[in-house]
């Protein structure tokens, strides 16, 4: 059994999902547009929180939130389960394949085995697309991988199952249903207003708030941590910046893309402009992970300090801010009309 | 980024792409392959430094009798505690104990099944020091792929 299922190379996992997803069920979407329809961009530091002792940085919202938020503003009516049972989570899944519907599962990525053992660690998140099986075989679209995989029951099971936080407890979503007519353009403008909005949250650890809070942490994490701690912490920001499906800068460069196309849609030259200046924030990003893997090295230069780091975060911290209150109130105005 | 900025320097591993987004000369955004940035796999390498390091360790502790060699089997899954506990279905505080090699010696070989079947491990491996550790080379290579000269070979 094997959908036709066409398989996207994408930078992150959920935006890469909800996109091929909804593409196989006559919605062209790009990577870029579900993520900025489900409002992905986002940033927290959350210190009290630790992932292998080190504290927890995003640059993406909720996970889960992407698929539901992008799905609800396009109209999309969708399906989730989550089981207690592992056979019961493969009999609903094999169910839905027979009926020809590609399904998303929720996997803990340590137990899928066809990346490499070098890319496994306990992150239980990971999003992927089943859309066919042979024999005891399961044909997997991973998104962020270039070719489509196979996965034999017993891991997808393990997988499916993996305990721990976030645990995926077989969680499984398809599409029901979708409209007749969408109407993109209020879903563009409000999945742009609910990132402005919660980048601009008024709580310390979130959003703007969040990088510049994050930029006084790192001036002091060398005489706090000594060089050696130090240095892992800046490690894992790099990692949860770059690594962790990103297409580069924290997920910045994904946004900027979608509001150049937000800017064609709406044929509004200022989002264009918009996306320019996001690009700048983003390379300003790949700048402070530059200099910090240097640091991470001890190949950093003496102007390459923890205090010319924050100072780069800074910089990013107060830019986004200014970007998103132009960008709020752009989009303000762009709404408005409408409703009269 | 440029399109012509994408690095591509090879990170921890060859013959894997990943999708970057960059602009072209025009300012249009496009979805370019890149096969990976030093700067990230620097980043990387040290998070499978501190691995390598917490398996030494482990071992270390098992030989001097601190602790069993669950200790190592953890080390090598990349758990603590917690994670190990929700993996074998035990309260944090069990897997706390069954850390101590007397209590981990007469453990009941149901007990010592559930782990066995998390590590995936036959259970006469479970209760010694693992030996033939060639499985997790690559720990080791790509903790090292970035030291100076040219240490980044297979052990």
């Amino acid at each position: 059994m094997h959908l036709n299922y066409e398989h996207r190379h994408s930078a992150h996992c959920e935006s890469g999902v909800t996109s091929g997803l909804l593409s196989h069920h006559g919605l062209p979407l790009t990577e870029a547009m579900a993520f900025g329809i489900g409002s992905g961009l986002f940033f927290a530091y959350l210190p009290f929180l630790r992932m292998g002792s080190l504290p927890l940085t995003t640059y993406r919202s909720y996970p889960g939130r992407i698929f539901a938020k992008a799905t609800t503003r396009l109209g999309v009516q969708i399906r989730r389960q989550r089981f207690r049972d592992p056979d019961a989570a493969m009999a609903a899944l094999d169910e839905l394949l027979e009926h020809d519907q590609p399904v998303g599962c929720q996997t803990g990525i340590y137990w899928l085995p066809y990346f490499p053992p070098g890319m496994r660690f306990h992150f239980n998140v990971h999003n992927i697309v089943v859309y066919g099986r042979e024999g005891t075989e399961y044909l997997i679209s991973d998104p962020v991988l270039e070719t489509p995989m196979r996965c034999a029951r017993d891991d997808l099971i393990r997988a499916r199952f993996a305990p721990g936080p976030m645990s995926p407890r077989g969680h499984l979503y398809f599409v029901t249903q979708t409209p007749a007519a969408t109407d993109r353009s209020t879903a563009v403008l409000t999945g742009i207003k609910d990132t402005c909005s919660a980048m601009s949250l008024p709580v310390v650890l979130f959003g703007y708030r969040g990088i510049r809070f994050l930029a006084r942490r790192v001036a002091g994490w060398q005489e706090r941590l000594g060089s050696h701690r130090a240095a892992q912490h800046l490690g894992n920001l790099i990692r949860m910046q770059e690594e962790i499906g990103t297409g580069g800068g924290g997920f910045r460069f994904i946004f900027a893309k979608f509001l150049q196309e937000a800017a064609e849609m709406l044929k509004e030259p200022r989002l264009e402009e918009c996306s320019s200046r996001m690009t700048a924030i983003g390379d300003r990003w790949r700048e402070f992970a530059l200099m910090a893997s240097r640091n991470c090295k001890g190949r950093a230069h003496e102007t390459e300090s923890y205090a010319a780091l924050a100072d780069i975060l800074r910089d990013c911290g107060n830019r986004e801010r200014e970007f998103f209150q132009d960008l709020s109130k752009l989009v303000g105005e762009l709404r408005r009309p409408k409703q009269s | 980024m440029k399109r012509t900025d994408v690095p591509q320097d090879g990170g921890l591993f060859d013959g894997m792409f990943e999708v970057q987004y960059a602009v072209d000369e025009n300012g249009r955004y496009v979805l370019e392959e890149s096969a990976g940035w030093e700067a990230k796999a620097i980043a990387n390498s040290q998070f499978w430094q501190t691995v390598e390091e917490d398996i030494r360790q482990s071992i270390e502790e098992v030989r001097m009798g601190r602790s069993s060699p669950l200790r190592v089997y953890m080390a090598l899954h990349q758990m603590d505690v917690g994670l190990l506990a929700s993996h074998a279905r035990f309260w944090r505080w069990q897997v706390r104990r069954h850390l101590k090699p007397h209590v981990f010696a007469r453990l009941k070989p149901d007990l010592l099944r559930r782990y066995a079947q998390v590590f995936n491990v036959p259970l006469d491996l479970l209760v010694r020091v693992p030996e033939n550790l060639e499985k997790w080379d690559f720990i080791h290579r790509l903790a090292h792929r970035y030291d100076p000269g040219d240490s980044a070979h297979a052990p």
